[in-house]
């Protein structure tokens, strides 16, 4: 017999799960938010290894890190790749911002299409 | 000035045994991040759930009610309004929830390896009887204990031990190491004071009920080497994990039984010294509760003695701290943890026959294990990093015939 260790993991334990929040929901984005925070929390500790692994092997020290200056080539590219990063997290503002341009000019509600294009 | 802050234990220094899984890099990380989360829910944002209580709902009811609460029930339905309790509360429950997830990845990945580890201490030994036939009480299945999936009796496979290895990995991570590298520190903390207040009681027969993975049992039978030692539990696959734990560890006189403390046949009247159960009496039931302490009454010779490790009853404290400690009643899968501290302990252990007058209440508290919390030239003696794990012993002495005509005097 075996055992899908990932979706195992994940199990609930048996018993009704309060919710505290005033929204259900609310309160399960921040369950997904609190598990990000858990694993870039385990991201950065790898990356400290890294880094003490580097300098002890002479390879460069950590206040190379902190002296560390871009050149513009480097610059550019990690300005950007941050613009991408956060247009990412923030896709929801993006759309939700076109929404309202978008009702401004008349869309129709979701219920009123289904009906124009059924009639 | 910037205060200087406490950094608890990495997980790394967790006490390890042969049954003891293996973590990597990033599953190390994982458990860092939790205990230091555990730590900031602890020190940072709980104390602002009694500041609402005191700054803004209790005002607020005393305004409505011309009062303030006056029981444990009247503030929960109080502060469930609060926003910040809802937060805090939706934080503990997360956290919870997050650390089992941790465990149960890190020892169901290496499962196979675990249990041919566990079985390898535990073939052909009589000092580990299973029964398949016992019945699971009501009260074991009818909810995962303290939302962990599985409880203690799911076993994934046959000869399955890793629901006691998800046990034994997170202790550590939960209670911030403060039981200790061994987790041993509730049954660290009844030797110590056996040995500090009752120097000349040397046990030869003890009785653990509920002894899950053996952590709590394992140090008395360390301080008492001589003795003969009984470990009962309901669940096989913490049996089977807290045997081969034993084992590991080099200690050798204590048999582990699946049996239900509800009724112990098999064991004689009056044959044990020290009966001990540790964070146990709180997840039984109304029903079951009053036959196990009978059971322990009948178990225990005339001058033995038994030790019940809790937290303190409720009785005498105040409303709001009753509300705080019976959180884990109503969101931790507790269910009997509320009933439980409202009983009159002492009348229900009078009840099985071991009166009022030989009982007793101490204060015990897990010692700061120096191993993984180092001592610095900062520390006073009496640095405790912050509140120590502690417990109420409740004691009772079964009476001999000198001390029945003492007490009828």
């Amino acid at each position: 017999m075996s055992v899908d260790h990932i979706t195992d993991a994940g199990k609930k334990a048996k018993g009704d799960r309060p919710y505290f929040l005033a929204s259900e929901q609310t309160e399960q984005l921040m369950n997904i938010t609190m598990a990000l925070a858990q694993e870039l929390a385990v991201t950065r500790e790898r990356m400290d290894t890294l880094e003490r692994l580097l300098e002890s092997a002479s390879i460069f020290s950590r206040e190379d890190i902190e002296s560390y200056v871009p050149d513009s080539e480097a610059a550019e590219q990690r300005q950007l790749w941050h613009q991408e990063y956060i247009a990412r997290i923030l896709r929801i503002m993006q759309q939700s911002r076109e929404a309202i341009k978008e009702k401004q000019d008349g869309q129709p509600s979701t219920e009123d299409v289904m009906k124009d294009i059924s009639s | 000035m910037s205060m200087q802050r406490k950094a608890p234990p990495t997980w790394d220094k967790v006490g390890k045994h042969a049954l003891f899984p293996e973590a990597k890099h990033d599953e190390i990380a994982r458990f860092n991040f939790l205990a230091n989360l555990n730590m900031h829910l602890s020190s940072d944002v709980i104390p602002g759930v009694k500041e609402a209580y005191d700054g803004r709902a209790r005002p607020q009811f005393f305004a409505q009610h011309g009062r303030d609460p006056e029981t444990r029930h009247e503030v929960r339905a109080l502060m469930s309004e609060d926003p910040y309790y809802q937060w805090w509360s939706a934080l503990r429950r997360s956290t919870m929830e997050m650390r089992q997830q941790a465990g149960r990845s890190l020892v169901l990945r290496q499962m196979d390896k675990l249990n041919k580890v566990a079985a390898s201490f535990n073939e052909g030994q009589d000092t580990l009887q299973l029964n398949d036939d016992l019945p699971l009480p009501n009260y074991v299945t009818i909810v995962d204990t303290h939302c962990m999936p599985g409880s203690y009796h799911t076993a994934e496979v046959d000869g399955d031990v890793s629901a006691g290895a998800n046990y034994d990995s997170g202790i550590f991570v939960t209670t911030v190491g403060q039981l200790g590298s061994m987790t041993d520190g509730g049954g660290r903390a009844i030797s110590d004071w056996l040995k500090r207040d009752h120097g000349d009681f040397k046990p030869q027969r003890i009785l653990d009920i509920g002894c899950t993975i053996g952590h709590n049992i394992v140090p008395l039978a360390q301080a008492f080497p001589d003795a003969e030692v009984i470990a009962v539990d309901v669940s096989a696959p913490v049996l089977r994990y807290g045997h081969a734990r034993a084992k590991a560890l080099g200690v050798n006189n204590i048999t582990f039984i699946q049996a239900n403390g509800e009724s112990l046949s098999d064991l004689a009247n009056e044959s044990f010294d020290l009966i001990t159960t540790s964070m146990f009496l709180h997840e039984l039931s109304t029903q079951s509760m009053p036959k196990i302490l009978s059971e322990i009454a009948r178990l225990l010779k005339p001058g033995g003695l038994s030790v019940h490790l809790e937290q303190p009853q409720y009785a005498g404290r105040p409303v709001f701290e009753q509300f705080m400690r019976d959180w884990d009643t109503w969101n931790n899968n507790e269910p009997f943890w509320g009933t439980m501290h409202d009983v009159d302990l002492e009348a229900m252990i009078g009840n099985t026959g071991l009166p009022e007058s030989h009982q007793f209440t101490v204060a015990v508290a897990a010692k700061v294990d120096e191993s993984i919390f180092p001592k610095t030239e900062h520390d006073s003696d009496s640095e405790d990093f912050g509140r120590a794990a502690a417990w109420n012993v409740f004691g009772a002495w079964k009476p001999t015939q000198s001390t029945k005509q003492e007490s009828a005097a």
